[in-house]
């Protein structure tokens, strides 16, 4: 680590906080994962993500999982940087180990990692060393659907349909006019799918894969 | 068996004449006045059990919990001091997260017993940490199948099929031996556990990790319970009748 002068140089935050600080933040996103939309339909939540990881605009990996169930009750679709997103996973991993090993017949819903998650990324964008992630979280516990988001700054709020990147733009709009109230299983994966389809024209996505979590089965594909 | 050792027991870096170390047996009386601890490994996995004694009709049951998971694979219960044993809990969590975190696989439970029981020796070396007061049987199941160990005060670790510390552990070792073992599944093993806890006014703690429980260490099944202890009850019966 060398001990250089701060430089009058414009070129980015790096810059403010000295060059040794340069190789410990984040910069730009390498591998990324595009949009992740949600719903909630009556017994619980869907969610749609294709199985993609961009390098670029090269199509790298073609297989990529960008939503893994967290505990019993609760499904995490992120988009961005693959490797920041296999970073939460492993934080989740050992908060659910944790909470598993109490052996008390309570665990951790929905809401409760959705607060974690905020946290994380809010901390880590205060040390200006963002994760570089678009988080959907959502999940059904004691029959009390939830689903939110967290943005890499740390925002976050919950909503009835969410989705992320490129889905925001596309699919939001058509979720905002055609979703209701109690709509069922059948229903919500056609509305899905009209929004796969805009994101496939506009966005490239390849193949998608869609997970749903209600009360009755927990986390299924 | 008390002999008093004058002199040579008032620190654990005095050895007596005759070789031993005095404050280790010490805490080695403080786990055989607790309630009896049994694990036994079956066929299919390891069962263990708790007999905690009610020490007031005020204490909610299901409370002051004896036996503690350390990983998804693998549990600890704790003879002896309570609070020592959650130290050594506490310890053993750890280790077991940052094998993971390095190696990216379940710690394999010799190496867990080994980690612990060599924390449970550092604690005999030097003259300004005391022993623990309590004794330890670890259970677990990985890629070797189930296995179980003892960890003792004085940090000594074995590899066990039967294991019992605490008040009852002759009447306990007794009845283990004249089981066999590698036949039973963990269904059977645990009415044998609850058999050799029985006494008056406790509350039973069983834990197990087998392929019934899909290889994680759990609290054993409220209604499997229940179907042991009337088990139990029974056979108590008999046996009084005799």
């Amino acid at each position: 680590m060398a001990t250089t002068m701060v430089k009058e140089n414009n070129s980015g935050p790096a810059q403010l906080l000295g060059p040794e600080s340069a190789f410990e933040r984040t910069l730009y996103p390498y591998v990324t994962g595009t949009s992740v939309v949600a719903l909630k339909y009556k017994d619980g939540i869907l969610m749609a993500a294709d199985m993609a990881a961009s390098y670029g605009s090269t199509l790298r990996y073609k297989s990529v999982e960008r939503m893994k169930s967290i505990g019993k009750h609760s499904l995490l679709g992120a988009s961005g940087e693959i490797s920041d997103f296999q970073e939460i996973l492993r934080y989740l991993d050992e908060l659910i180990l944790y909470d598993n090993m109490w052996d008390d017949g309570n665990s951790l819903g929905p809401k409760e990692v959705h607060s974690y998650l905020t946290r994380v990324m809010y901390n880590r964008r205060n040390k200006f060393n963002p994760l570089w992630n678009s988080l959907v979280l959502g999940g059904v516990k004691n029959g009390q659907k939830y689903l939110g988001m967290v943005s890499m700054i740390g925002v976050n709020f919950e909503d009835n349909h969410v989705a992320t990147g490129f889905g925001n733009h596309l699919a939001r709009p058509i979720l905002r006019d055609e979703w209701h109230e109690n709509l069922s299983f059948e229903d919500g994966v056609k509305l899905l799918e009209k929004c796969m389809r805009v994101l496939l024209y506009r966005d490239r996505l390849l193949w998608f894969e869609l997970n749903s979590i209600d009360s009755v089965n927990g986390p299924l594909v | 068996m008390s002999s008093i050792g004058t002199g040579y027991d008032l620190s654990v870096t005095t050895f007596s004449p005759d070789g031993r170390v005095f404050q280790i047996e010490y805490a080695a009386k403080a786990v055989d006045n607790s309630g009896t601890v049994i694990g036994i490994k079956c066929r299919d996995g390891i069962v263990m059990g708790v007999e905690k004694l009610i020490a007031s009709k005020m204490m909610l049951p299901g409370s002051n919990r004896r036996i503690h998971s350390v990983h998804r694979h693998s549990g600890m219960a704790v003879a002896g001091l309570a609070a020592d044993g959650r130290q050594i809990v506490a310890r053993a969590k750890s280790e077991a997260t940052n094998y993971e975190s390095v190696y990216g696989e379940a710690i394999p439970v010799k190496e867990l017993a080994e980690r612990v029981a060599s924390y449970v020796h550092l604690c005999t070396l030097y003259w300004w940490l005391r022993p623990f007061g309590c004794g330890v049987i670890l259970g677990g199941y990985d890629r070797d199948g189930p296995q179980l160990y003892m960890i003792e005060p004085s940090g000594i670790s074995y590899r066990y099929f039967g294991a019992a510390i605490g008040k009852g552990k002759q009447a306990a070792k007794t009845e283990i031996e004249k089981l066999k073992l590698s036949e039973m599944t963990c269904r059977e093993g645990i009415y044998k556990v609850h058999d050799e806890a029985k006494d008056k006014a406790f509350e039973l703690e069983m834990s197990w990790v087998c392929d019934e429980s899909k290889r994680l260490h759990q609290k054993v099944p409220d209604e499997l319970l229940e179907e042991a202890r009337s088990a139990a009850r029974t056979a108590l019966e008999e046996m009084d009748a005799d």
